[in-house]
């Protein structure tokens, strides 16, 4: 079945990886500026950071019929320091004005410091300054709930934001309502031991339903698996869902939802 | 909500998955019982006897539960 994965770092993924994606169904996929693994020295490498996310890996993705779009922010993890983050960010309109870029992102929390909430008000009026979509982390293991709250806090202080153009990414059962009560995107991030998996993603879909979920593999340079999301197609066949349910999963949802930006075109 | 199952279906599904994670559940324990020393003051051993008890509930969203279990607490005033 055809799928877009619309959050996977392909940076980090080989040219081995993206043959199997698309044999596999992969037609599009999204991938949002993150934490490389390491803190990066000065402003120019986030600049050649997203160089590589709007000019080389959309090349290496068509050699193999993927579409590639991107998402550009600063990722709470190198955050902390403000005025740094502040040089990054001066650097994002440029990139967002990009033939492939669909907004901001990921942004968000990681240890809910002062200073990564600092960073992150600047970032969401940055983005609702120029009406631009975005996409939101949510932090890892026991500061995810807290995070998660603090975030919508944050977005339902501004009368600017339109949930309908924000996912919030990384949820899982104790954050998923929280996203969708307040009518956003809830992104489910298909990642071995520490986020959701294949099954537990077709457990939520039963019970909160299909509509606004996006799934994605977030596949990266960590323990991942970049056919994560033809592996919930996968699941949810062995538990009986038809293929209407499926098909809005991994294809009307991400087409939806990123559909919404006017670079994205939805692949033929 | 979508699709409803059966649930003697759903046994028959995961039955050997599940069996498995039990196992294996039940040999990580071992292994940390036989293992020198004590983790009854670690905190994070606190929460895996709070969630084991989550596991013989009846409720439905043990899951959910667990999570929470390893959740830091929101405070509705963290802003300064």
């Amino acid at each position: 079945m055809d799928f877009i994965d619309p959050h996977i770092h392909i940076a980090s993924r080989t040219t081995d990886d993206l043959a199997v994606m698309a044999k596999m169904g992969c037609r599009a996929v999204a991938e949002p500026a993150f934490w490389m693994g390491y803190d990066r020295s000065g402003v120019n490498s986030f600049h050649d950071y997203f160089r590589q996310l709007t000019e080389w890996e959309p090349r290496r993705c068509a050699n193999f019929g993927i579409d590639h779009y991107s998402w550009m922010g600063i990722n709470a993890k190198e955050a902390e320091d403000v005025g740094f983050s502040r040089e990054v960010i001066a650097e994002l309109p440029s990139f967002l004005d990009r033939p492939t870029v669909l907004g901001i992102g990921e942004i968000g929390l990681h240890k809910c410091t002062r200073n990564e909430v600092a960073t992150l008000e600047l970032l969401i009026d940055l983005a609702l300054s120029r009406g631009e979509m975005m996409v939101f982390h949510t932090p890892h293991l026991e500061d995810k709930y807290k995070g998660t709250r603090m975030i919508l806090d944050l977005l339902r202080g501004d009368r600017r934001v339109d949930p309908a153009r924000v996912c919030i990414d990384h949820c899982e059962e104790h954050t998923i309502r929280l996203a969708l009560e307040e009518g956003y995107w809830a992104g489910v991030t298909l990642y071995p031991v520490t986020k959701a998996n294949p099954r537990r993603l077709v457990d939520l879909v039963e019970m909160v339903g299909p509509d606004r979920l996006l799934a994605n593999s977030s596949a990266d340079w960590g323990p991942s698996d970049p056919l994560a999301v033809p592996e919930v197609v996968a699941s949810m066949r062995r538990r009986g869902h038809p293929f209407s349910t499926i098909h809005q999963l991994v294809w009307d949802n991400p087409v939806a939802f990123l559909g919404q930006s006017a670079h994205f075109h939805a692949p033929i | 909500m979508s699709m409803p199952s059966n649930a003697v279906e759903t046994l028959n599904r995961d039955w050997l998955p599940l069996r498995a994670a039990l196992i294996d559940l039940a040999a990580t324990l071992d292994r940390i019982d036989r293992a020198e020393g004590s983790v009854d003051e670690d905190a994070r051993w606190a929460q895996i006897q709070q969630s084991l008890a989550v596991l013989s509930a009846p409720e439905a969203n043990r899951a959910e539960q667990i999570q929470l279990i390893f959740s830091l607490p929101y405070e509705p005033n963290w802003r300064p």
